[in-house]
């Protein structure tokens, strides 16, 4: 007799309809959807919204299936992905600044499955296409710009002091050099620089008559640093992909000095590299009136900058001298919005500084009533004037405006630029991934058309060369592939190609238990021992080498797991649950259907697993 | 229905010499071609730029190769991929270019040419990524290696851990030699299907073993020589069924699958080919050399575990 006990029967039943269940999303698909979501705080998501969008789709002729609203979006379905499309400009052209519109996919499946947390496989950027990059933090960099911080630091602390009167300060290399034309002057700096910036080393020298003091970053500063870089990174870039209007974007930290960003569903990638890649920052700085004469410019020109000065161009490619001391930069800026001048009524750029910048500002307009300050934007380490106005009064309350030769498009950009805030450290795109939408869609089809057609042929020659039992080894199969897709499903694993080929490849391998079983009968029958006997023979004495098998097996996976990226990752996840589903199926699943087909009979003369019988003109007794 | 009808054992070992001359010649030749031609790495593991373009129509490889070179781009490769619409280009790491500006320098040029272009696929890889990732196989390679030389050590005893990673560390040789041989792209997947028939492959070795041991235990007068035998022939049946069931899956991939999985399959058909033979017809020799005793196999204090098949 092959009995289970029933809490086996129950137990086996019910982990296969939770599979079931959980499998079930992915038999529905998606449809293209449009999102949107709130670009400001104040902008609301609600019923009011998603009719302004239906509306404004009704009028331009756009037919959508569904809208519905759920915490932070509004979410609109369409047939196809050409009128998403159409839909995404219509709603963003009615909705305007306030509110983000993305591309999207939404499960089709219905409300009660999403209810219960099933929901279909997260599928990989190469099946749904999309752009993956994996930008490179460039640390030393990150260590200058504080170091550069440091050293303005030092000069506006030293100002007022006459004992410590230095004769300049600047940086080389990893260092600042601080230096003094008396050593009495330098005693007293350090003493100040010390108290004052405690993160860094100093050291006292001297150098050709001069006496120098340099100071060097602490180890832990310097790692502070660092770490600092990378979450202030993270937090620039995803401001800057929520700018995009990118559903589901994935922003996240790899290793200690990458970044990864997904962007499913992009398609235009040169615009997200654009705005990625760009490491655009303000530097407000003052004119050096004294070197902007003609024949200065012209020196400066030819390679003679004056000590303190720098040579940029504005925007219509005139030459100016600016002042290298930077007196406000980028990280003061709270808002930035585009708009035009109240006078002139040209394009300009409206900025809002935090309390610290409106501080400085004041202090610097007041201060300097009369003379030119510079607006310097610095893109990938270049500087550009936007504008050099002469400053008229005071200004307080942090409110700054810059124009000058800007179009309506410049000022949106410089202004999505200078929001989205500065980068720490400048970065480097070192890997990047871009699958087109239609080929991720061609992906698919060909992953599961390769998985069903060998599916079918395998089960045809299981069923052939082992009958009834083949069938049940079928049926295990299903199973395992039910239950693996439900796993995936319900640990929302990213699916990627070659996860799909880990799924086909698991299925060829799995079939493997049912074979070692069905051989294992087989041969116990030709021996003679009776159907039943053979039976429990050839499931208790597989085990051990399926469990064998599986863990040599389980061995490449997880080292696949621990060393593979991306895509490969994708195929050691699948195969590893692969191997563990297909353990239970493959004994559990079959031995269950075995039981209850067979596990009953008392007269069993035979089994139907396909000929055993060798020795025709002898026929064993039954 | 059944293919196997064997009731005598078949004396494979009387042709030991034959399959090692065998094995030691493809495997010479193996490293022969790796050495002289080396393996055609793809772009994740050099560095450097894989464009996929389609357009409506028949793409001229020519004029395309004739745009790239225009911009200053003259050691770029371009040649048809998958149907004769699909272009693919391939740029090496340049130092003063980022990976992400050259795609777009290259779609803006073939666009202005022709603005039925379209992107399907770009795939832009550092040089310090290559290098890692290369670095990262190589690990994962010997990993997986060392954990089932232990795994076998610890389940029957070191000589048959040992006899089986040779026999399997010869496949993946094989493998790899295959694709120096012929120039096929090596890529991740690729490397990711040779780890997978590493662990595949092994299942074999440990099937016979497995056999070998409870037939030592059966076959008390029996030399190690008839013991192999018996044990190779007894699991010929399961063998076949086996690694024709995972083949059949394999090559629905390498038919269906497309390009992108196309390598991927063919090194695993390769895999399973040769692992069936080494696993069985190298492993088990080596076990003679090794010089496997019968108290090697029978310890008291194991548990008696019993093979299936």
């Amino acid at each position: 007799m092959n009995r289970y006990p029933l809490w086996l029967y129950l137990l086996i039943g019910v982990i296969v309809l939770g599979g079931a269940l959980f499998a079930l999303p992915n038999l529905f698909g998606e449809s293209p959807a449009v999102q949107i979501s709130a670009a400001r705080p104040s902008a609301k998501i609600d019923d009011a919204l998603r009719a302004r969008a239906e509306d404004a789709l009704k009028q331009a002729g756009v037919a959508l299936e569904a809208s519905f609203v759920d915490e932070s979006s509004v979410k609109v379905r369409f047939a196809d992905t050409d009128t998403q499309l159409k839909a995404k400009d219509v709603i963003e052209r009615a909705l305007g600044e306030d509110y983000t519109v993305a591309l999207n996919l939404i499960s089709n499946s219905p409300r009660w499955l999403a209810a219960i947390g099933a929901k279909p496989m997260y599928l990989g950027l190469d099946l749904r296409g999309g752009v993956h990059f994996l930008l490179q933090v460039d640390m030393k960099g990150a260590i200058t710009k504080s170091l550069d911080s440091a050293a303005a630091g030092i000069r506006s602390t030293l100002r007022g002091e006459d004992e410590a009167r230095t004769s300049g300060i600047s940086r080389e290399g990893q260092q600042i050099v601080v230096r003094f034309r008396q050593s009495g002057n330098r005693d007293k700096a350090q003493a100040i620089i010390e108290s004052n910036f405690p993160d860094l080393v100093l050291r006292a020298e001297e150098r050709s008559g001069e006496y120098l003091l340099s100071g060097a970053l602490r180890p832990a500063a310097e790692k502070r640093i660092q770490e600092f870089a990378i979450q202030q990174n993270l937090t620039t870039l995803r401001n800057r992909v929520n700018e995009l209007g990118v559903a589901e974007p994935i922003v996240q930290q790899a290793g200690a000095d990458r970044i990864v960003v997904q962007l499913p569903g992009v398609q235009n990638t040169a615009d997200a590299k654009r705005i990625l890649g760009r490491t655009a920052t303000l530097e407000v700085r003052m004119v050096d009136e004294e070197r902007n004469d003609p024949a200065s410019l012209q020196a400066a020109m030819q390679g003679q900058v004056p000590f303190g000065s720098e040579l940029l161009y504005e925007r219509g490619g005139q030459p100016i001298m600016l002042k290298r001391q930077v007196v406000l930069t980028g990280d003061r800026i709270s808002d930035a919005q585009p708009g035009f001048d109240n006078q002139t009524g040209e394009p300009a750029v409206h900025i809002t500084l935090d309390g610290t910048g409106a501080r400085i500002f004041q202090q610097l307009t007041r201060e300097n009533v009369g003379k030119r300050m510079a607006m310097v934007l610095v893109e990938k380490g270049k500087g550009e004037v936007v504008t050099a106005p002469v400053i008229r009064q005071e200004i307080g309350g942090g409110r700054v405006q810059i124009s000058g030769r800007m179009t309506t498009t410049e000022a949106r950009e410089v202004a999505l630029l200078l929001r989205a805030g500065a980068l720490a450290a400048p970065m480097e795109i070192v890997e990047e991934r871009t699958v087109g939408p239609s080929l991720g869609a061609e992906n698919i089809r060909r992953g599961f058309h390769a998985t069903w057609i060998g599916f079918a042929a395998l089960s045809l020659f299981i069923i052939v060369y082992y009958s009834l039992f083949g069938v049940v080894s079928v049926i295990a199969l299903a199973v395992n592939l039910m239950l693996l897709v439900a796993l995936l499903s319900m640990l929302q694993a990213t699916l990627t190609l070659p996860g799909i080929a880990a799924i086909a490849l698991t299925l060829g391998m799995a079939i493997d238990a049912n074979v070692l079983i069905n051989e294992r009968v087989r041969e116990e029958l030709r021996g003679g021992t009776t159907p039943q006997a053979a039976i429990h023979a050839g499931y208790e004495r597989a085990w051990a080498t399926i469990l064998d098998s599986n863990i040599t097996t389980l061995i490449a996976g997880i080292a696949l797991f621990m060393f593979g990226t991306g895509p490969v990752r994708g195929f050691a996840v699948v195969h590893c649950l692969g191997i563990l589903t297909s353990m239970f199926s493959a004994v559990l699943v079959s031995r269950a259907i075995v039981n209850l087909t067979f596990g009953g009979r008392r007269k069993l003369d035979r089994l139907p697993i396909g000929n055993v019988d060798w020795s025709k003109r002898a026929p064993r007794p039954a | 229905m059944e293919f196997f009808r064997i009731r005598k054992d078949i004396d494979f070992m009387k042709h030991a010499m034959v399959f090692n001359i065998i094995s030691l010649l493809v495997f010479l030749l193996s490293v022969f071609f790796l050495i002289t031609r080396g393996l055609h790495l793809g772009v994740e593991f050099t560095g450097g730029t894989v464009m996929e373009l389609s357009y409506g129509h028949t793409a001229d490889v020519n004029a395309v190769r004739a745009t790239v070179e225009k911009i200053g781009l003259g050691d770029a490769t371009v040649q048809n991929f998958g149907s004769s619409d699909n272009a693919l280009i391939r740029l090496p790491v340049r130092p003063d270019v980022t990976g992400a500006q050259l795609s777009e320098k290259v779609m803006e040029a073939l666009r202005a040419e022709d603005p039925s272009v379209e992107l399907l696929r770009v795939d832009f890889v550092g040089s310090q990524v290559g290098k890692e990732l290369v670095e990262n196989g190589a690990i994962a390679l010997l990993l997986v290696s060392a954990g089932i030389v232990l795994y076998l050590w610890l389940r029957f005893e070191w000589k048959f851990g040992l006899a089986a990673i040779i026999a399997n560390l010869h496949d993946v040789i094989i493998i790899l030699g295959f694709f120096a041989f012929f120039q096929w792209e090596f890529s991740v997947p690729v490397l990711a299907a040779v780890l997978a028939v590493l662990g595949y492959s092994v299942n074999e070795s440990v099937i016979v073993f497995d056999r070998i041991r409870e037939n030592v235990r059966k076959m008390r007068k029996a030399t190690l020589h008839e013991v192999i035998n018996s044990a190779i022939t007894r699991t010929m049946s399961r063998t076949i069924i086996t690694h024709g069931s995972t083949q059949m899956m394999v090559t629905s991939i390498l038919l269906f699958g497309g390009d992108a999985l196309f390598y991927f399959a063919l090194a695993l058909t390769i895999g399973i080919l040769f692992g069936i033979y080494s696993s069985v017809l190298v492993a088990s020799p080596l076990l003679i050399y090794l010089r496997v005793t019968r108290e090697d196999l029978i310890k008291p204090e194991r548990p008696k575990q019993e093979a299936v098949v």
